[in-house]
């Protein structure tokens, strides 16, 4: 059923665009909580985890890493549920 | 004289690169797109090369040589970017277009106005781009090969021009994917040298850069003075990258958006690791090369990771770290030509001037017409340009991005309601309000008019002039909604997902 198809191929465009949302929201309240600590709380970020390293440093190299995370996130979910749902769909329509 | 062999090498090995493309670039899909032949991974780190400029290098790690933690605020803001293209554009705007971002404005939208709009907002983009890079490749040459400003921005356009003009996309994407690599295997190799000194311990680093220069290095300084400040040019950087034109229009060069998807992913290993070794690389000079002699050498630190190599390896490494930034410069203005011609031929002559029906060959010819006189413009800006600060363009570029062609194409992708006139309002308010905004902001006003005020305090405009650009775009639209556009909302968002 063709109907059938296309109702499935705008859930799936839902599904994807729901998970980009959610994702990209994530970013954002991650790095400008970055920067708000940056902004209101300088003291706190001065302060020494261990000789050498900054609470500022260590938060700042786990943005660099979130970045990564939530990519990888992302482009697990599309390669492993997301691309084979759109290839059968595409059989179909 | 290590620092000119190299970087002849360079510049003979891309020129034989281009050689290679220009009996491969027969249409204009070729000089636009690379036939789509790119792989994920080459593509990733053509990306990253875009991205990598000589002004991140050296700019971010003299940042972190003079004031420690502050150099992190831009490296951290440069790589949240990424992500945000991967989720919301990367895809979609494979599937509908075909050489341009405004393709996919234009998939539902009326043509001409979205075109003349979307080809304004790149072409600011570009030519502030440009103009930074040619300022800044003039005046880093000069420091490092010591020879005349007007020279080397001449160099720097002359090969440039022969790289699009021949070779289009293919070369300027493996001219890219070289220098990406020579870019990271620098860093890698500087930061490998600094780590040796310390007993391969970062903490170490840090810890004997703060008992020289005190604590402060390792807190929040005086960068992020005004928070709001510090949030609009993070929103700027956060939201500008998707709207950048020359990035953009590397999402054509690949198979199709799986592949898109993927060379985001590559690209954002790629810059966040190089933004990490471009940190330790920063506080190795501010421990090994100190920052009263980085000053000395340029004040705004620009020569931080160059006399590093020179403290590390001695002139044969300061040579390699030359040449690189050098090669950095000639791939960057490449990619921004590129993307610059495509405004000019595709949707301006193409779709405006000839109704979307010219001749292939006929494309091809004024794509490379305006690849020349691109060029030539590039080199007249950077001499008209020279000696000025014109470090706050880039910033400027991206505001203009994220305030003008970001909304755009977000309401376009996004909210079935988005009108002709709304996403060409998005896109004109987005760029006029960042340009208006900039003038009066105090890098303008008091930097450079040396007026004792500005009107409007703030030095990055985003934070007003995105907001405006979405509500310029939601407001116009709703003042005259256009079922006909509505009505082919549920027909993109299709073809967002399965491709042509």
């Amino acid at each position: 059923m063709a109907a059938e198809h296309e109702a499935e191929l705008r859930a799936l465009a839902g599904a994807r665009r729901r998970l980009a949302l959610l994702l990209t929201a994530a970013m954002v309240l991650i790095y400008f909580g970055f920067l708000g600590l940056i902004a209101w709380q300088k003291p706190l970020l001065g302060r020494l985890v261990v000789p050498g390293l900054s609470l500022g440093i260590l938060l700042g190299a786990l943005v660099i890493v979130s970045c990564w995370i939530l990519t990888w996130i992302y482009v697990r979910w599309a390669n492993t549920r997301y691309d084979p749902e759109i290839e059968r769909l595409r059989g179909h329509l | 004289m290590l620092a000119q062999v190299l970087f002849f090498a360079f510049l003979g090995s891309t020129l034989g690169i281009t050689w290679w493309a220009a009996r491969r670039t027969r249409t204009a899909d070729h000089f636009y797109s690379a036939g789509r032949s790119i792989t994920a991974a080459q593509n990733g780190f053509a990306l990253a090369g875009d991205y990598m400029s000589a002004s991140s290098f050296l700019g971010i790690s003299g940042l972190v040589a003079l004031s420690g933690f502050d150099g992190l605020i831009y490296a951290a803001g440069g790589l949240v970017g990424w992500p945000i293209v991967l989720f919301l554009i990367a895809e979609p705007l494979r599937n509908l277009g075909k050489y341009t971002f405004a393709d996919v404005l234009a998939a539902r939208l009326a043509q001409v106005p979205i075109r003349v709009s979307a080809a304004v907002g790149t072409l600011a983009t570009v030519s502030l781009y440009l103009i930074a890079q040619m300022v800044g490749a003039g005046g880093l040459i000069r420091l490092l090969f010591g020879i005349s400003y007007e020279a080397a921005v001449g160099i720097v356009g002359a090969a440039m021009i022969a790289y699009v003009l021949f070779g289009g996309m293919l070369a300027t994407t493996w001219v890219q994917i070289v220098k990406a690599a020579l870019l990271l295997a620098g860093a890698v190799l500087l930061t490998l040298l600094v780590l040796a000194e310390v007993g391969f311990s970062p903490l170490r680093l840090f810890a004997a850069a703060a008992a020289v220069n005190g604590d402060a290095v390792l807190a929040p300084g005086r960068l992020v003075a005004n928070p709001l400040d510090a949030v609009s040019l993070g929103l700027a950087l956060m939201f500008g990258t998707a709207g950048l034109p020359h990035i953009l229009m590397r999402f054509y060069t690949v198979p199709d958006a799986r592949a898109a998807r993927r060379s985001v992913f590559y690209a954002t290993g790629l810059i966040g690791g190089f933004f990490l070794l471009t940190f330790v690389i920063g506080f190795g000079a501010m421990h090994l090369v100190g920052p009263d002699a980085i000053r000395a050498a340029d004040p705004g630190g620009n020569m931080a990771a160059p006399l590093l190599a020179v403290r590390l390896g001695g002139t044969a490494l300061l040579g390699f770290v030359g040449a690189v930034a050098f090669a950095t410069i000639l791939a960057v203005v490449a990619g921004l030509t590129l993307s610059g011609a495509a405004a000019l031929s595709h949707d301006l002559w193409v779709n405006v001037v000839r109704g979307g029906t010219a001749d292939p060959a006929e494309e091809l010819r004024v794509a490379r017409a305006a690849t020349f006189v691109l060029g030539l413009l590039a080199v007249g800006l950077g001499v008209l340009f020279k000696g000025q600060n014109v470090a706050f363009m880039v910033g400027l570029a991206f505001a203009i991005a994220a305030s003008g062609n970001f909304p755009a194409l977000m309401l376009a992708l996004f909210w079935r309601g988005t009108t002709t006139a709304g996403a060409v309002a998005a896109m004109l308010t987005g760029t006029l309000s960042t340009v208006l905004l900039i003038y009066l902001s105090p890098t303008v006003q008091v930097d450079l008019l040396h007026h004792p005020a500005a009107i409007f305090p703030l030095r990055n405009p985003a934070i007003v002039s995105l907001p405006l650009g979405f509500l310029a775009g939601v407001l116009v639209s709703l003042a005259r909604p256009d079922a006909a556009e509505a009505g082919r909302y549920e027909a993109m968002q299709r073809k967002a997902s399965l491709g042509a």
